[in-house]
């Protein structure tokens, strides 16, 4: 944070802007094109902290949330497809996710709490890259397809660095394909204070083989080839132990060491293949 | 009038019943009244403009911009409210050098004038129409600044640059307490002298209710009224009438309504409210300011942050021969009201511990750094002093092999050496440090814990267990030693019962409730006192135009110096009762008894209840020349002595190998706070207590960059403890009444967080089985320490 930025202070108050309820993809997009600076608003679950500390001053804010077309849950055969403006708190709950992908459920159920689970929304949360956050797990690891308003995009090649993604300025998640695994489980290890994912693990096992992604030791998730190569060879737990985890683009900050987290992606790498 | 009395005999809403928190009703129906809730007319909405660096000289303000802008009333200055005549904020507690010297004072202006000295610094305020303006505004305010390297680190503050000119090495008192001479030859003649280096962590005190202001200033008769979130709103009316110079004190009228928490943090008089309350005179509008929680993480006064060696000289037998201890006490970039105190006669006089250690000798430096003010925070130096004590006795004992409960039981004062001098000036009234042990010791299940231990292995956990038998000095404080001592002031307490003709209770007290549940313990006390119905009573605190007098509530203070206050009022009324009956039953006072709210002439059947009494007192028809009409009383109680609260606190947890996470297990405290008056509000207390000081041990801390940036400046990143982060705890209490206050209580508000710290780490060191580990004990930590342990025993943990 520089100095600039923490100069003022004063009740969380934000900078004023023009507040826009969406309720259709197309009315969003054409408000987004038609102001100067808009945003869109999906859940908000970082955004509006940002807001308030005066990170950000879009002219317009485009709320993605009265959109119906981007929610809902449905399976078709092997493929789980989620809107993206789907709440956590509705992907933990959903007897459909329960059923092809329960350990996408339970990842749903550990983000945040309970507040940001019924405000926060799937799409917004692939969309940010935090490289914190949970979803990504999911992406990487379960034959995912982001579907956008201009493409599809492979899960593995969506996200590209901290906070970067292969989304173009203006375009929109509309929903999340993910092919329902054999087996799957996530394995998180949570910051004490912000719960966030200082290291998350999902395994998930397509027709023997093993997949394994990792979130919150990087710039953003990843999928760790290295511990795949090995599980699909020997799917134990010494296997897990006898990989060298990389730590050279790992994170390393006040709550976690890049070693650590090192550590802790052997630890929940166990742990998810444990529960498998 | 009758009263319900349970089977145990104890009446359903007096002394020792768990009576529900009256004020909760409000409190969780949203219906409490909060310095933020105060709307005035005309109000008008301040954001303060805070300094970006550490260390830096302020070059020039331009206000022009902001100034300019739509409804802007006002950007004000710290050179202008200097210029006005508004002095600095005091300290309020002298400390003085071991060479005599007199603390070194760091000029400390209400709002910077010439430079800054830590991040958050207010320098100046924008008064405006609303708080969105005036945020807006305060954006436009450029402020020119010459950066200066800052000192952060406090290990090298006394060696690193001068912050002020006419303070040498950053050092504001190097104070000594105990005979060193003695200390050093009990050293000398010791078979065996253990020592650790010890830090005790930097918190933020984090009040659930942010400070806030709200002040006003009425130009017809010159003077203030100022709403705001203090413990101590008459102490904060004389530190801004006498020292900083405001108004006169009775120009002054501050009300802390309910305050959501405080923790010590509210204890001090701040720039914000200050600044507030001149700046409404200077636009003739009332002026609101609410501190958002990142501008408090900043600017609340923080807690702890020493750093300290420790070491303890035994003979063979494990007996203490002496106590040696040198500390470096962080006070940040200014003497916050009471910081001088607190690393100090707060924190070296409880070196003794439970023990009879017979030399004792202490040193502490208190350090200026570019930091937040450091001041009292719950237990305000107990916890240092104890996590120093625990911490060394239990290393101690591992070192000599002996069972450390075994290991403090030779050395506990015992029963018959009370009163107890120490050799670092206090004296213990009472207590019984055996029997706590020994209660403490049945719940925790001591005696298997070995199985547990074993059990916990073969699951590949590290199970330990810690010990903490602490001791604190509550009901702050007699005045005649605190004084000597170098407090600014008296801390006795006031009290009025005011009974109104209809024979219910108007009860003012200058001991202020932010949370601990006065207004029922208090009431339950009076209404006890006088044999009326609970609700008969109401309890009125927080307002000096109210309330006539006090000194406020902290140092778990309250219900030993300020109940007791209460107890001599209602003994001035039960005394003019006597007279009035006897008078209206043609007697002598000295003949009439009282009990159970009904005055009876000894050996008659004639009796009157309170009510009565009551409503003879304001319908005089028959009074005679020398009996006043009314009833009403006011006492002030100083006591004689601190009060004794201690006990033992016994923490089991276990540990996973592969990521240093601990559970905490079982976690027992067994308190002797002497009488209790209401059981579950104690126990609420001590729960709070001890997930602060759980808290300490294994999650929060301030931790500043290089810079001097903070860098857990939220939520986010300082971790505050959750109900998930604590067990259940087991409490429970041994009692021996505190012999000199009329309740024979102790006081409860802080011993949680007082004990519980070492208890923590020593369960944590214990199960590793390392000598030391730092606070707070974070998962990485741990798992390190694990690793290293690991590598060092050839790799059988």
């Amino acid at each position: 944070m520089s100095a600039e930025q923490i100069l003022i202070w004063g009740g969380g108050i934000m900078y004023e802007f023009k507040y826009h309820k969406a309720s259709s993809l197309d009315e969003a997009q054409s408000l987004k094109t038609n102001t100067a600076d808009g945003i869109y608003l999906a859940g908000g679950q970082t955004l509006i902290p940002t807001f308030k500390q005066r990170l950000a001053a879009p002219s317009d804010v485009i709320d993605l949330a009265g959109i119906e077309e981007l929610r809902g849950i449905s399976t078709s055969g092997s493929v789980l497809s989620i809107g993206a403006m789907t709440l956590h708190a509705e992907v933990a709950a959903s007897t459909e996710v329960r059923d092809s992908i329960p350990a996408l459920a339970v990842l749903a159920g550990l983000i945040g709490d309970a507040q940001v689970r019924n405000r926060g929304t799937i799409g917004g949360s692939v969309a940010n890259s935090d490289p914190a956050a949970d979803y990504p797990a999911a992406v990487v690891t379960l034959n995912s397809s982001v579907i956008t308003t201009q493409r599809t995009i492979v899960g593995t090649e969506f996200f590209q660095g901290l906070f970067e993604t292969a989304l173009t300025e203006g375009e929109l998640i509309t929903r999340l394909e993910f092919t329902v695994p054999d087996r799957c489980a996530y394995a998180k290890f949570p910051n004490p204070a912000s719960r966030y994912a200082v290291v998350g693990v999902m395994i998930a096992e397509y027709s023997g083989k093993i997949q394994v992604g990792v979130t919150g030791a990087a710039g953003c998730a990843f999928r760790a080839l290295a511990l795949e190569d090995a599980l699909n060879s020997d799917a134990s737990s010494a296997a897990i132990d006898a990989v060298h985890i990389d730590v050279e683009n790992f994170n390393s900050d006040m709550h976690a060491s890049a070693e650590y987290r090192a550590q802790l992606v052997r630890v929940m790498a166990k742990r998810a293949l444990a529960a498998l | 009038m009758s009263k319900a009395v349970s089977s145990a005999g104890v009446s359903n809403s007096g002394i020792g019943a768990s009576v529900k928190r009256r004020e909760d009703v409000r409190f969780i129906t949203g219906q409490g009244s909060y310095v933020s809730d105060v709307e005035m007319q005309r109000q008008t909405y301040a954001v303060f403009i805070r300094s970006p660096h550490a260390r830096a000289r302020i070059l020039e303000i331009d206000a022009s911009a902001a100034l300019a802008m739509p409804g802007v009333l006002a950007v004000l200055s710290g050179a202008e409210m200097a210029a006005d005549g508004i002095a600095d904020l005091p300290c309020g507690w002298a400390v003085v050098s071991k060479d005599d010297s007199p603390m070194k004072v760091a000029p400390h202006p209400t709002m910077a004038v010439d430079s800054v000295n830590y991040v958050g610094e207010p320098l100046g305020v924008v008064i405006a129409e609303s708080l969105q303006i005036a945020r807006d505004a305060a954006e436009q305010v450029l402020v020119d600044y010459e950066e200066l390297d800052a000192v952060i680190s406090l290990a090298g503050a006394i060696s690193a640059e001068q912050i002020y000119p006419e303070i040498p090495n950053n050092l504001c008192y190097e104070w000594a307490l105990g005979d060193e001479a003695e200390t050093n030859a009990a050293f000398e003649s010791a078979d065996h002298i253990s020592q650790l280096d010890l830090s005790n962590n930097r918190l933020i005190p984090n009040a659930m209710e942010p400070r806030a202001a709200v002040a006003e200033f009425d130009a017809t008769n010159d003077s203030y009224t100022i709403y705001t979130t203090s413990q101590n709103p008459h102490l904060e009316r004389l530190v801004l009438s006498a020292f900083v110079q405001l108004a006169p004190e009775h120009k002054l009228r501050i009300i802390a309504p309910d305050v959501g928490g405080g923790f010590g943090s509210k204890i001090f008089v701040y720039p914000e409210e200050t600044a507030a309350a001149w700046a409404s005179k200077k636009v003739s509008r009332p002026v609101k300011w609410t501190c958002d929680r990142a501008e408090s993480f900043l600017s609340d006064a923080h807690g702890r942050d020493h750093l300290t060696r420790v070491e303890l000289a035994l003979d063979k037998q494990g007996l203490f021969l002496g106590l040696r201890v040198k500390t470096t006490a962080n006070l940040g970039a200014y003497l916050s009201l009471f910081a001088s105190a607190v690393p100090t006669y707060l924190y070296g006089t409880l070196l003794a511990g439970q023990y009879k250690t017979p030399a004792i000798y202490v040193e502490v430096q208190g350090v200026y750094t570019n930091t937040t003010p450091v001041d009292a925070y719950r237990g305000a130096g107990r916890p240092e002093a104890t996590y120093v004590v625990e911490r060394i006795v239990e290393t101690a004992a591992r070192e000599l092999g002996i069972d450390p409960a075994e290991l403090r039981r030779r050395n506990f004062i015992q029963p018959s050496d009370f009163p107890y001098e120490t050799p670092v000036a206090l004296v213990y009234d009472t207590g019984n440090y055996g029997a706590s042990l020994d209660k403490a010791l049945e719940l925790a299940r001591y005696d298997s814990f070995a199985e547990r231990k074993a059990e916990a292995q073969s699951r590949g956990k590290l199970r330990g267990l810690g010990f903490s038998c602490y001791i604190e000095a509550c009901g702050l404080a007699p005045s005649q030693l605190a004084m000597q001592l170098g407090a600014g002031v008296g801390l006795f307490e006031s009290g009025e019962v005011r009974v109104n003709p209809t024979g219910n209770v108007t009860v003012f007290t200058g001991s202020h409730s932010h949370g601990q549940g006065h207004e029922t313990t208090f009431a339950q006390v009076v209404s006890d006192r006088l044999g009326i119905d609970l609700d008969s009573v109401e309890i009125v605190h927080g307002d000096t135009g109210r309330v006539e007098y006090g000194l406020g509530t902290y140092g778990s203070r309250s219900i030993a110096v300020g109940g007791s206050a209460l107890v001599l009022a209602t003994d001035k009324i039960i005394s003019k009762c006597k007279v009035i009956v006897a008078h209206l039953l043609d007697s002598e006072a000295d003949l009439i008894d009282f009990e159970d709210g009904t005055f009876t002439l000894r050996d008659s059947n004639q009796s009157m209840d309170f009510a009565e009494v009551a409503a003879a007192a304001y319908f005089p028809a028959t009074f005679p020349e020398d009996l006043e009409p009314g009833l009403t009383a006011t006492a002030f109680y100083d006591p004689d002595n601190f009060t004794f609260p201690a006990g033992t606190h016994i923490c089991e947890l276990e540990i996973d190998p592969d990521t240093g996470v601990i559970e905490i297990i079982q976690f027992v405290a067994v308190d002797d706070f002497g009488k209790v008056i209401n059981p579950m509000i104690v126990e609420g207390q001590v729960h709070g207590g001890l997930a602060q000081g759980i808290g300490q041990a294994l999650l929060e801390e301030a931790v500043y960059d290089e810079y001097g940036q903070l860098q857990t400046g939220s939520f986010m990143d300082y971790c505050m403890p959750r109900a998930d982060d604590v067990p259940n705890f087991v409490v429970d209490t041994t009692v021996t009444p505190c012999t000199h206050n009329p309740l024979g209580v102790k006081g409860c508000g802080e011993a949680g967080a007082i004990g519980s710290p070492p208890a923590v780490i020593n369960a944590v060191t214990d199960a590793i089985g390392i000598k030391n580990i730092s606070m707070p004990a974070t998962s990485e930590k741990v798992w390190r320490a694990c690793q290293q342990s690991k590598s060092s025993s050839g790799g059988a943990v």
